[in-house]
């Protein structure tokens, strides 16, 4: 009933400032008024406008740069995050040089070149030194940008992981995170989504994974089997049934097939983290993405580091950490400051509380807590990492099944 | 046979002349009218998301209000509906508005008016295109309504969330609609842009030489090059997607365990998705672009009543931008780990563009110089549209660089970005093109006591909504949070996010002051002269009651380039383009 009435209410508004237009057209119109252009009182009036615009637009911009300046990201945490800084900085400065001086010639001369029916406007069609200048101008500024910035970009994705970098997997489902560490042998153990299950949800491919893995699906298709037996005959039921127990097969038949696997004691020794991993500082972290199951992106701002995780492929990216999550807690004067990591990929409605938080600790702080992790080979019990978002997804995949 | 066309004078009922229409002047409207009804239907849409943006987790009964119980409980929206109203919100604007409205408006009135054609090559084609964009609107708008909600993937829908019912809810029927509605959109698209290929070269009138063509036409030229050639890459992505989603193919898919099982496809990669999404999105840019910077020529160089400044560098321009906007997609997709060498190559390219693309901003700013400016509503919008251009343009060196798009992919530094350069350029282009073209429209005067007002609101509340964004994505804020509050670290910037939900409500409020004045001038504005700008292009030698075939007698010759304004030696300040040169008189746009 109110909204009837709001809706009433609108379309009658809407129609009486119709009628008042219309009477004040009218009124215009006897009083001589119905040249389609603007009187020369609008154009001063709109010329002084443009002044006044520009001032409040720049006004407006340092206002922003005064109040929100500090808000920002922090001093970079990792090495190459100095260099991406000073970089950005000289674009900014070229880019706000840039912005300012058009934007001065443009609102400038929009107020000063007003209509004036004694003055005609300068018949000026071309200017071959003109455009030559800036056309070359901007190219020169861009080159320098161009090298500069293909320089960093080299350094950061071209240059040799060191042997002794810690190896660290980042393996994102919706919605969380888990990290695999390489553990004492240096090599993270193989791995396969037909491996996943509750206990493994990386799925890394131990023979002890493998046997339980197999065991667990020739347990599930036996209670297939056993539920066969008791659907209706010719029914949709089970049809289903067969359907999943032939599955089910298929991926055992997969899951078999790692048994030949050389490197199947390469995981034993791998530690599984999830709520929040640690990394030393002065050390390269060498960083290998995965996915479960539809794209999302690991974005660590502090280190100015992100990369997608792409299921089917194994993306990469390293960076090595310079400030302790201790030392940027002083730097930032907030001493529950952490570094996270976020997921920076459209991956569905929990999409926006994906992360973990990552610790930066010295060497021997690193080596000690290392030391306390369980091995994949000794279980891994799952925290739950970001719990509300765990919630959300069941809460989404009844809502399909509806 | 082009005077025997005129003579056509048969009585035309309701349906031939407002519906099945096959006269470019009637499918232009049209398709404005269509825009404009998408439009805010994108709008309200941003207003909603804002509201959570802007008071995260409160409750607003408007929420309620258009979502209902389900999608906003208690009046608080639920995420996966926050998820859907970007997606929409963002195709929207970008296809629907920007690409159909704007160029599916401008095109269809402009070039066979500015050409001296008598319409479209092919008028039946073209009327097609109208019906295709229609029927893939109301599927836009009908896959709102299905139970599970609409596309929410994103604008860019990539795979596997979109190919996976059991990823998100938007990935079910609302993604199949989506992918229909897409792919008439593009057959629509494909229709109109051969139509407007074949037009310009084969029916320009007498005289009307390709260096003598207005920068309009030149730019929706271009613009329907790119479109014929970029779209069909598009609908071959869309096609893989509708097959992986229904047939079980595996085009994009591999390795994945959703749902508690493992997907027994492999083989596929979503990286393919990527490459030729953007095979398609990045030219479309300047699908979106081009036309704006046309419109903007043509308003710019008469209200200033002085020609535009380097009309060749300026067609150069826009041939240099449009060759270059093929070879760049790949700077959408620095961090899909590609190969880091083919990231360096897509930078360079993508560098490249800002050199065209300063021309042009420095040229217009040269048209202004020592002009005589008139500022209607069009030319302030227009002369908006070169700040906007600028202060998003500037911000796209920084992304374009690979290395400092790792720290600013995909965060709200981009969304400010290309909302300001793409979608603020073209929005203010196209409101600068419907008040400069609507006495050729419609025959009236738009109210421009309200023009001022709408320009002023509309003008300030775009920069006040996505200039602060800047800041939030250097804060490291990511796009398309439903909230930023899980993260302790975003907790400064809660008062960015009120500012900017602010301005976006009310320069969504603004926009119904032109709704209002658009609607109600139609109806009841002073009778349009016929050329009331005193602009030289041909359209204004054309009656001001619509006929069929444009010119009652027959078709105009062209004598001179479009931008002879102030002229030294002629009395008055503009000389069409049908006034034969003098003796010993220079046509402007040839002299070197």
């Amino acid at each position: 009933m109110i909204t009837i009435l709001i809706i009433l209410s609108i379309g009658l508004a809407v129609l009486s400032i119709a009628q008042l237009m219309h009477v004040f057209e009218a009124s215009s119109r006897l009083k001589g008024d119905s040249s389609p252009l603007p009187t020369d009182a609008e154009n001063k009036y709109q010329s002084k406008m443009m002044l006044v615009f520009l001032f409040g637009y720049f006004a407006f911009f340092a206002w922003l740069v005064a109040k929100y300046g500090d808000k920002l990201l922090p001093v970079s945490a990792s090495e190459h995050g100095v260099a991406l800084d000073n970089l950005l900085n000289f674009n900014f400065a070229i880019i706000t040089l840039v912005f300012v001086i058009t934007h001065v010639y443009l609102f400038y001369f929009a107020f000063k070149y007003v209509f004036n029916k004694d003055r005609k406007a300068y018949y000026y069609t071309h200017s071959n030194k003109l455009e030559l200048l800036w056309t070359t101008v901007p190219a020169v500024f861009l080159a320098i940008i161009v090298i500069w910035g293909l320089g960093e970009w080299i350094d950061i994705t071209m240059d040799e992981t060191p042997d002794d970098a810690v190896v660290i997997e980042l393996y994102p489902k919706q919605f969380d995170w888990t990290a695999r560490y390489a553990g004492s042998d240096s090599t993270l153990g193989a791995s396969n989504y037909n491996m996943i299950s509750g206990t493994n949800p990386l799925g890394v491919i131990t023979s002890a994974s493998l046997s339980e893995k197999i065991a667990e699906l020739n347990e599930e298709i036996a209670e297939f089997e056993a539920e066969l037996a008791d659907a209706p005959e010719g029914g949709l039921k089970e049809e289903e049934l067969k359907e999943k127990i032939a599955k089910w097969n298929r991926q055992l038949e997969n899951v078999m097939s790692f048994e030949s696997l050389t490197t199947l004691e390469k995981g034993k020794d791998d530690i599984l983290v999830k709520s929040e991993f640690v990394i030393p500082r002065g050390k390269d972290i060498a960083f290998k993405f995965r996915s479960r199951d539809v794209i999302h992106s690991a974005y660590m701002p502090h280190f100015r580091a992100q990369m997608n995780c792409v299921p089917g492929m194994v993306t990469e990216f390293t960076f090595k950490p310079t400030i302790t999550t201790a030392e940027m807690q002083e730097i930032t004067g907030n001493d529950a400051f952490e570094y996270v990591l976020l997921c920076n990929k459209i991956c569905g409605a929990a999409h926006y509380n994906m992360q973990m938080n990552i610790k930066v600790v010295e060497e021997e702080e690193f080596n000690v807590w290392m030391n306390e992790q369980k091995i994949f080979a000794e279980g891994f019990v799952d925290d739950g990492g970001t719990s509300t978002a765990t919630v959300n997804n069941e809460v989404e995949l009844t809502m399909i099944e509806q | 046979m082009a005077t025997a066309h005129t003579d056509h004078h048969h009585e035309e009922t309701f349906i031939s002349k407002y519906v099945f229409s096959q006269d470019h002047k009637m499918i232009s409207k049209q398709f404005l009218i269509t825009g404009m009804l998408m439009a805010v239907i994108g709008m309200i849409m941003s207003s909603l998301f804002r509201l959570q943006l802007g008071w995260q987790g409160e409750s607003f009964w408007i929420l309620n209000f258009f979502l209902g119980d389900k999608w906003a409980p208690d009046g608080i929206l639920d995420p996966n509906m926050y998820l859907a109203l970007v997606t929409i919100h963002g195709t929207i604007m970008v296809f629907f508005l920007l690409t159909g409205g704007l160029s599916g408006t401008f095109a269809n009135l402009l070039i066979p008016l500015q050409i001296g054609a008598r319409d479209m090559a092919s008028g039946f084609m073209n009327m097609l295109s109208y019906w295709f964009f229609l029927a893939s609107s109301v599927i836009m708008v009908v896959s709102l309504f299905v139970e599970t909600g609409p596309a929410s993937g994103g604008w860019t829908v990539y795979p596997p969330l979109s190919a996976l019912p059991q990823a998100m809810p938007g990935s079910g029927l609302g993604m199949t609609l989506w992918l229909v509605s897409m792919s008439l959109f593009i057959v629509s698209s494909l229709l109109g842009g051969l139509n407007y290929v074949v037009t310009v070269i084969n029916l320009r009138t007498k005289g009307m030489t390709m260096t003598r063509l207005p920068l309009s036409i030149w730019a929706l030229f271009v613009t329907a090059i790119l479109g014929v050639l970029s779209f069909p890459v598009l609908f071959s992505a869309a096609l893989l997607l509708i097959f992986d989603r229904s047939f079980g193919t595996a085009f994009y898919l591999s390795d994945i365990h959703i749902a508690g099982e493992v997907l027994e496809r492999t083989g596929g990669s979503p990286i393919l998705y990527e490459h030729l999404f953007w095979f398609l999105g990045h030219p479309e840019v300047y699908i979106v672009l081009l036309p704006a910077l046309g419109i903007t020529s043509e308003v710019i160089a008469t209200n200033s009543r002085k020609p535009i400044f380097g009309y060749r560098a300026m067609i150069g321009s826009i041939l240099a931008i449009a060759f270059l906007s093929f070879i760049v997609w790949g700077h959408h997709m620095f961090l899909t780990g590609m190969n880091p060498f083919l990231g360096a190559v897509f930078t360079f390219t993508t560098l490249l563009i800002a050199i065209p693309s300063a021309v042009k901003a420095f040229n217009f700013i040269t048209t202004l110089w020592k002009g005589s400016i008139r500022f209607t509503p069009a030319m302030l919008f227009s002369i908006s549209m070169v700040s906007t251009f600028i202060s998003g343009g500037v911000t796209g060196i920084i992304l374009a660089d690979s290395a400092l798009d790792i720290n600013l992919h995909d965060t709200y530094f981009v969304v400010a970005h290309f909302h300001i350069v793409m979608g603020l350029s073209a929005v203010m282009a196209m409101y600068a093109g419907v008040y400069h073209w609507f006495p050729k429209m419609y025959g009236r005067m738009m109210n421009r006591k309200l023009g001022y007002a709408h320009f002023w609101t509309t003008f300030i509340c775009a920069y006040g909504v996505f200039f602060p964004q800047h800041f939030l994505g250097l804060a490291g804020v990511p796009r398309r949070y439903y909230s930023n509050s899980e993260f302790p670290i975003f907790d400064d910037l809660v008062s960015i996010n009120e500012m900017v939900s602010i301005f976006a409500i009310a320069g969504a409020i603004a926009q119904f002051i032109f709704m209002f004045n658009f609607f109600y001038s139609i109806r009841r504005g002073p009778k349009a002269s016929a050329n009331p700008w005193g602009s030289n292009t041909l359209e204004w030698t054309t009656p001001v009651e619509h006929i069929h075939g444009n010119w009652p007698g027959p078709l105009p010759t062209v004598h001179r380039w479009a931008y002879d304004y102030s002229k030294p030696g002629k009395e008055q300040d503009f000389v069409p383009q049908i006034v034969p040169l003098e003796d010993g008189e220079q046509d402007g746009g040839a002299g070197h």
